[in-house]
C-alpha cells in the first residue's frame, strides 16, 4: 500500500477532507475519490481544458495539479455553478445556443467562461477566443460557444443593471 | 504515474537540503505544467517531489523603478502580466508570459520553471536574455548567480548542480528611451510551441532617431536559447530605421543552427529569424518612443 496523505480543502463552498497518494492529480481526486465527475479528462496533459476548475480564484487544469497541493485551498468545480437547482445564465445560454454536442468539453468551457465574465463582464469576441484558447472542442467549431458566452454576458449585464 | 514522496518546505534552506540529500531522485515542482506531464509520461522520474510554492520569496515579486525587478522563481505568469509598471519596464517579458499556454496554464506556469525546464523553444528565455536578467541560485554551499544567457546548457539541461535551485530572477531597472518586444512564430493563433522565437531590446538616443544600444535573443534555433551578440553590438549607433532592422536580422541569422522537424525545416527557421528580428526591433523602437 502506498502512503496516503490527508488533505483539507474547500470545494464549492463546503469543507472537504480526503486522502490521496502524492502522485494523484486533483482531477483524479475529484472524479475518483469525491465523486465529482463533472470535470472531464480529455488529454491528461494540460492541452484540452476539459478538467478546468477554479483554484484559489484562478482557472487551472486540474490534471496538472497534484491533490496534495490543494491543502488549505479553495476550489470551485462545474458542480458549483448552478445554484439552488437553477442553472447559471452561462449554462442556460450554452443550452439555448447549442454550444455543445458530445459535451465532454462543456464543463471546462463553463468554468473558464464564468471566470472570464467575472474578470471582464464585456469581453470582445477576440477576448473570448483568447481567454478560452486553453479549452478545446472537437465538435462545435467554437462559434456557438463564443456566441453563447456573448449572450450570457448581455444577460448578466441586464440582471445587474 | 509512479508514486513519490511529497515535500513542501517553507524555506530555501530546507529545500536545498532535500535536494542535496536525494540528488537526481528529487524534482522541484513549481507550477507543474512541465514536470507533472514529464513524470506522468515517464520522461523524468522522482522519488521525492519538492513543491517550492510554500516558500514566500519564491512565489512573489518586487519592483521599483530604481532597483528593478526581483521575480521569485515560481511566481505564476498571471501574477505579473497584469502589472502596468512591469509592462512599461519589461514589455518583452510580459509579451512572453501572455503567450505561455492558455489561461489555465498561465495560472500556474512560472518564468523560473520555463527557464529551468530549458526547452530550446521556451518563450520567456529570449526576453530574459534581452533584458539582461540575472539568475540567483541557492545551494548547499551558498548562493551564486549567472546571466540568463548562460543558464541553459542543452535541451532540458541547465547549469544547476546537485542540491541547487533557482530562487529568483532579477532584471535591471528600465533605461530611459528603451523598449522591447517578443514574438514567436506558430502555425496556430495560440497554444503552440514556437517554430522560432525572438526578443529585441533597444535604447534610443534622446532624439529617438538612433539606437544607442540593443540586445537580440532567439529561441528554437539552437540547442539552447541564444544571445545574438554580433547583431546586438552592431546595433549601437545605427539609425532606428527599417533598413537597420533588416540588417540586424541578417546578422542574427549567422549564429543559428536550427534543426528540421515537424514544425519546420532548418531553412525555414533561418528565414523566420530574419523576419522576427526585424518585427521585434520595429515594435521595440515604437515602444521606446511612446513609453516615456
Ligand atoms: C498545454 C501547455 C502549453 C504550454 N505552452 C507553452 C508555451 O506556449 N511556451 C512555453 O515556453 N512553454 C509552454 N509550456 C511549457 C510550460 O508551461 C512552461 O515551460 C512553464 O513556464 C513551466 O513553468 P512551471 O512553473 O509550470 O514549471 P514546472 O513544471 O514546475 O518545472 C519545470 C522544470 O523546472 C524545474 N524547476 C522549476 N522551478 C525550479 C527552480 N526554482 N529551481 C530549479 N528547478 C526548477 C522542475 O523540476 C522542472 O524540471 C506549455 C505546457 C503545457 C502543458
Ligand atoms: S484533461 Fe486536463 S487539460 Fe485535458
Ligand atoms: S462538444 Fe464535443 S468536444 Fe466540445
Amino acid at each position: 500500500m502506498s502512503k496516503k496523505i490527508h488533505v483539507t480543502t474547500t470545494i464549492n463552498g463546503e469543507p472537504i477532507e480526503f486522502l490521496c497518494e502524492a502522485r494523484h492529480s486533483l482531477l483524479e481526486v475529484l472524479r475518483d475519490s469525491l465523486g465529482l465527475t463533472g470535470s472531464k479528462e480529455g488529454c491528461n496533459n494540460g492541452n484540452c481544458g476539459a478538467c478546468t476548475v477554479m483554484l484559489n480564484g484562478v482557472p487551472v487544469d486540474s490534471c496538472l495539479v497534484l491533490g496534495v497541493e490543494v491543502e488549505g485551498a479553495t476550489i470551485e468545480t462545474v458542480e458549483g455553478i448552478a445554484q439552488n437547482g437553477e442553472l447559471h445564465p452561462i449554462q442556460q445560454c450554452f443550452l439555448e445556443g447549442a454550444a455543445l454536442q458530445c459535451g465532454i468539453c462543456t464543463p471546462g468551457f463553463l468554468v473558464a467562461a464564468k471566470a472570464l465574465l467575472e474578470k471582464n463582464p464585456h469581453p470582445s469576441e477576440e477576448e473570448i477566443r483568447f481567454n478560452l484558447a486553453g479549452n478545446l472542442c472537437r465538435c462545435t467549431g467554437y462559434d456557438k460557444i463564443v456566441r453563447s458566452v456573448q449572450a450570457a454576458a448581455s444577460q448578466l449585464q441586464e440582471t445587474t443593471s | 504515474m509512479k508514486n513519490f514522496e511529497y515535500a513542501a518546505p517553507a524555506n530555501v534552506e530546507s529545500a536545498t537540503a532535500l535536494l542535496e540529500k536525494y540528488g537526481d531522485a528529487a524534482k522541484i515542482l513549481a507550477g507543474g505544467t512541465d514536470i507533472i506531464v514529464q513524470l506522468r509520461e515517464g520522461l523524468r522520474a522522482a522519488d521525492v517531489v519538492i513543491d517550492i510554492k510554500n516558500i514566500p520569496e519564491i512565489v512573489d515579486y518586487q519592483y521599483s523603478a530604481d532597483v528593478g525587478l526581483q521575480l521569485g522563481a515560481a511566481t505564476p505568469c498571471y501574477r505579473i502580466y497584469g502589472d502596468e509598471e512591469l509592462a512599461k519596464a519589461y514589455p518583452a517579458v510580459l509579451d512572453s508570459t501572455r503567450i505561455i499556454g492558455g489561461w489555465q496554464i498561465q495560472s500556474r506556469a512560472s518564468v523560473g520553471g520555463n527557464l529551468c525546464n530549458a526547452s530550446p523553444a521556451a518563450d520567456s528565455i529570449p526576453s530574459l536574455i534581452a533584458h539582461q536578467a540575472t539568475c540567483h541560485i541557492a545551494g548547499p554551499h551558498g548562493r551564486r548567480s549567472v546571466a540568463a544567457q548562460d543558464f541553459c546548457t542543452g535541451p532540458g539541461r541547465n547549469t544547476l548542480e546537485q542540491g541547487e535551485m533557482l530562487v529568483a530572477l532579477t532584471l535591471p531597472p528600465s533605461k530611459p528611451n528603451s523598449g522591447s518586444a517578443y514574438l514567436r512564430f506558430i502555425p496556430r493563433n495560440e497554444m503552440d510551441i514556437a517554430v522560432v522565437g525572438a526578443a529585441s531590446w533597444v535604447q534610443l538616443d534622446d532624439s529617438g532617431e538612433s539606437i544607442q544600444s540593443g540586445r537580440i535573443a532567439l529561441a528554437a534555433v539552437a540547442p539552447v536559447p541564444l544571445y545574438a551578440e554580433e547583431a546586438s553590438s552592431w546595433l549601437s549607433g545605427q539609425p532606428a530605421t527599417a533598413a537597420t532592422f533588416v540588417e540586424a536580422g541578417e546578422l542574427a541569422k549567422n549564429i543559428v543552427s536550427p534543426i528540421s522537424d515537424m514544425r519546420g525545416t532548418a531553412e525555414y527557421r533561418q528565414h523566420l529569424v530574419g523576419v522576427l528580428v526585424k518585427r521585434t526591433l520595429k515594435i521595440a523602437v515604437e515602444r521606446a518612443r511612446t513609453n516615456q
